[in-house]
């Protein structure tokens, strides 16, 4: 396959980026979407310029690095699948491929494909956690958690932090990854007792790192690589009361 | 030549870690924030001693090179972590983990490491489950197990495919409170290129921040790694894309010993490569081996037809055929000498690379008919997706595709029973170091492993080194300081100036991994293990004078990153290869093919190789120190799986 890339290229987070136009071919069916920047790359150190940089790190669709926007879409149009989980095969019927950083407020641009996310780290350190002691703790059979609530625990609990529902929303909300994480914990009879606090302090610091708030457009449980649904906002909204 | 003192204690097995804690010197509450850690690494290991270390009181600085701690290759880990408290009753106990693991390991492990490793297992199980950990549950509201590559009893503790997702976001929480109320910093994107040692002890590092490439130093009273394994070595594997050894290398630099670099374990069930230019290998969780059932045509001709063509009479159930009393569920490295030996015989399935098909079925179908969909997708929902959408295959209607690939490095740093190097003040966790695994590991213990060290062992046998020894104030203009710096600044220069810069990082990495593939994978054999050393030595000098890196190195440059790591890989490779020649044995994941029996089995060498091979770096070369194993309560005995 033969594809024309139009790339975002941006020097650092104070300079103005634009797109740059690639034309790449050779690719294969097989080929992951990230192998065929890979190739890129490759073909870019022989001209001896300067790679495009991307976040990446597993390649399985799990540690949340990855994170493009291609064609309009974080993750691209395929539903519940990360960056790096998507293969040339998916677009076979197409010959321009549009590839942008995620695009927030709160998720400055450091170079070119890679953005700052460290937002959501702070948000998680403001209480994104029971507040057990390290070290200690009790006989992991004496609390018991009925099977659906654990099952839901983690659905909620396989948010991956990419921040493409940020990347989405028209308000660059960061609501579904902070409901997420208040409804995991909250489910579990350990996490109970401070649901409700933890729900305040997450959403109030997810405002003071300058995320929008959530007004129902729904496009973030859409991208959401890992099915993260909008229940997690009905439950976190029930718990703030 | 020094003494490798393990510094193991004595006694009975019950009591050492217990007698030994008590031993240790304690450091007072009120006067633990006067003492700085530093710690490489924020996988499972590192996030959970940072978490334990800042509830402690210590001021704590970390580093990782991912944007988020979050995001240590410990997430990617998906069949489960063991424990031994026998909910399922079916005679389990702190005695049997410890018997299957130093038998798993084929007796190349220290009993008291490995007895106190089982004994903490069910220490983590408590501390994640407060932490909010979703392992899955019975309709009871009890935990659940499964059982689990290469035991016999329901141990395994697990949150569907993804326990270690599950157990590092656990950590991860655990920690992000410690940096909230300001014991603990953390500095992501940040990678460590050099240790500072001062009067004989580790005392800090150089840093690099991969944003703006800037160089800084930091010093502490201790440091510790906790950077992971170093398959990557041979370019592609199941570990995600930054694994490396450099930190883990700069410390053998340093004075710290490496143990058993050959130790790696190739992994069974991995979905097999279909292209020259793939970046990595994907692992397909072992607990589907718990039901899944692995076969390849009997006959070669059958290789090109479609599963379903194949009839029941044709298929070869060969680890079941080979090996009746655990069958699918033999430890990794007999399955997958197993699977390379049916592919080597030309009854590989599947598309071919350099001429040969590799890979066989891994089959659910007899599953799905006894239990039915809905269970088999409760059960594996998440792999079989996982699956179809790499390969465009769907594993309820089709047979799965699997082959051997690199996956966990058993070999590492060597530590003694307080986890420290022979490097004064610097201590190694996690996979980084060499400890309890002997020369296989086990499914689901590294997890195990990697908390045991970060919310149990460390923290308690840091306090005592940091006790029991006194520290200088290091100014930032020290020479040592300024040294290391100055040798890291070096490094860069020249990795950015090679005389005839032409070649990239990943072309190198390529090349090593071929090598380091075909003499120290599978199975490895005298004469080819020195001709890979010769040819490792020649990439080494080709790599320095042709290695190209572009853009700038004051900037965010993934190139340069990589280039750094693939350097330390090659030499690291040299090392692997020089280990294997030396261990004139099989043992293990470690199969020398002058040393296997007539079924292929390890021939294990006792009376000359119950050592742990321990190399020492010297400017004009390695040179080998021996610690002896003594086995003083389980017998070494032949491995045998039949
Ligand atoms: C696909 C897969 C599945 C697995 N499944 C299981 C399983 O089911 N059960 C099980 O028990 N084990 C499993 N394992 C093994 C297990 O996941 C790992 O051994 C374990 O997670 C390693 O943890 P760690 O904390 O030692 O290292 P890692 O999680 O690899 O963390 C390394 C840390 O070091 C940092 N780092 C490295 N170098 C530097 C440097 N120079 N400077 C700064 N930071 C650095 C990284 O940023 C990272 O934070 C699996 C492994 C793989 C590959
Ligand atoms: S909720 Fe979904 S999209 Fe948002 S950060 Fe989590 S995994 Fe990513
Ligand atoms: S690289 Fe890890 S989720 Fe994509």
């Amino acid at each position: 396959m033969i594809f024309t890339l139009h790339i975002w290229r941006q020097k650092n987070v104070n300079t103005q980026g634009k797109f740059a136009v690639y034309e790449i071919d050779n690719i294969d069916n097989d080929t992951s979407f990230l192998e065929m920047l890979d190739q890129l790359n490759e073909r870019l150190i022989i001209q001896g310029e300067d790679c495009i940089v991307f976040d990446y790190d597993c390649r399985e669709g799990i540690c949340g690095a990855c994170s493009l926007v291609i064609n309009g879409y974080p993750h691209g149009e395929k539903s519940a699948t990360t960056t790096c989980q998507l293969y040339m095969r998916e677009y076979k019927n197409q010959s321009e491929l549009w590839i942008e950083p995620w695009r927030a407020n709160s998720f400055p641009v450091i170079k070119d494909l890679t953005v700052d996310r460290s937002a959501f780290d702070r948000i998680m350190q403001s209480g994104g956690y029971i507040s057990i002691h390290t070290g200690c703790a009790p006989e992991a059979n004496n609390t018991l958690v009925e099977k659906h609530a654990s099952d839901e625990a983690f659905n909620s609990a396989t948010c991956i932090g990419c921040g493409a529902c940020v990347a989405v929303c028209p308000n660059a909300s960061a609501t579904l990854f902070v409901a997420a994480k208040i409804t995991h914990l909250a489910l579990l009879p350990q996490g109970q007792i401070e649901s409700k606090n933890r729900a305040k302090k997450l959403i109030l610091k997810m405002q003071s790192e300058g995320f929008g708030s959530c007004s129902n457009h729904r496009h973030c449980a859409r991208v959401c690589p890992k099915d993260v649904s909008l229940q997690n906002i009905t439950r976190m909204n029930k718990i703030l009361g | 030549m020094s003494q490798l003192n393990s510094n193991e204690p004595i006694g009975p097995l019950e009591n050492r870690w217990k007698n030994h804690v008590f031993d240790l010197a304690l450091i007072a509450p009120q006067n633990r924030k006067k003492y700085k850690i530093i710690v490489i690494g924020t996988g499972l290991a590192g996030s959970s001693l940072c978490a334990t270390l800042g509830e402690a009181g210590y001021k704590v600085n970390s580093f990782c090179f991912q944007d988020s701690a979050r995001r240590a290759h410990s997430i990617a880990a998906q069949g489960g972590i063991n424990a031994t408290k026998n909910y399922q009753n079916d005679g389990d106990s702190v005695w049997r983990l410890f018997y299957d693991t130093i038998k798993g390991g084929d007796f190349r492990a220290r009993e008291s490491n490995v007895y106190r490793l089982a004994e903490l297992s069910n220490n983590i199980i408590d501390q994640t489950v407060a932490q909010g950990v979703p392992f899955a549950r019975e309709y009871s509201g009890y935990l659940a197990n499964r059982s689990f590559g290469g035991t016999q009893v329901s141990r395994t503790f697990y949150a569907k495919g993804q326990t270690g997702q599950q157990l590092l976001l656990g950590a991860y929480s655990a920690m992000s409170r410690q940096i909230e109320n300001g014991r603990v910093t953390h500095h992501a994107r940040s990678e460590m290129l050099e240790i500072i040692t001062i009067n004989g002890k580790a005392r800090g590092v150089v840093v690099r921040d991969l944003v703006t490439g800037e160089l800084s130093t930091h010093t502490a009273d201790c440091v510790v790694l906790c950077t992971g394994g170093y398959v990557n070595a041979y370019y592609l594997s199941t570990n995600a894309k930054g694994c490396n050894t450099s930190a883990t290398w700069r410390g053998f630099k340093q004075g710290a010993y490496f143990a058993n670099p050959s130790f790696t374990q190739i992994h069974p069930t991995c979905i097999p490569p279909t292209l020259e230019n793939q970046s990595k290998l994907t692992l397909m969780s072992e607990s589907l081996r718990n039901d899944g059932r692995i076969w390849a045509p009997k006959q070669a001709k059958d290789c090109k037809k479609k599963p379903k063509d194949i009839k029941e009479e044709d298929r070869d159930y060969f680890l079941e055929r080979l090996y009746p009393a655990f069958a699918n569920l033999v430890p990794r490295d007999v399955a997958s000498r197993a699977v390379k030996h049916i592919c080597d015989e030309g009854r590989g399935v599947g598309v071919k690379i350099h001429g040969k098909r590799l890979g066989v079925y891994l089959d659910f179908s007899d599953v799905i008919k006894k239990i039915g969909l809905a269970q088999v997708e409760g059960k594996y929902g998440n792999l079989f997706e996982m699956y179809q959408r790499i390969t465009d295959d769907d594993p309820y209607l089709t047979p799965m595709k699997i082959y051997p690939a690199p996956h966990y490095s058993m070999g590492g740093l060597w530590v003694d029973y307080n986890l420290m190097t022979t490097l004064n003040g610097l201590f190694v966790a996690g996979e980084a170091n060499f400890s309890d695994h002997g020369a296989n590991r086990l499914g689901a213990s590294a997890l195990m492993q990697g908390l045991a060290d970060g919310y149990f062992i460390l923290p308690q046998t840091i306090a005592n080194y940091l006790a029991r020894n006194t520290f200088d104030e290091i100014k930032p203009n020290h020479k040592k300081v300024q040294r290391a710096l100055n040798i890291a600044k070096v490094r860069i220069e020249q990795l950015m100036n090679a005389p005839e810069a032409k070649y990239s990082p990943e072309y190198f990495h390529q090349k090593l991994g071929k090598i380091l593939w075909e003499s120290c994978g599978m199975s490895r054999e005298g004469a080819r293990l020195k001709q890979a050393i010769d040819e490792i030595k020649a990439l080494q000098l080709e790599f320095w004078q042709t290695i190209k890196v572009t853009g700038v190195d004051q900037d965010l440059n993934q190139t340069l990153e990589r280039a750094g790591r693939v350097a330390d890989f090659i030499e690291l490779g040299a090392l692997m290869c020089k280990d294997a020649l030396n261990r004139e044995e099989s043992c293990g994941a470690h199969a020398r093919v002058e040393y296997l029996s007539l079924e292929g089995e390890a021939r294990r060498d006792d009376k000359n190789y119950s050592f742990v091979a321990a190399w020492e770096y010297q400017q004009d070369g390695v040179r080998l120190h021996e610690e002896y194993l003594h086995f003083e309560f389980i017998k070494p005995s032949v491995r045998n799986y039949k």
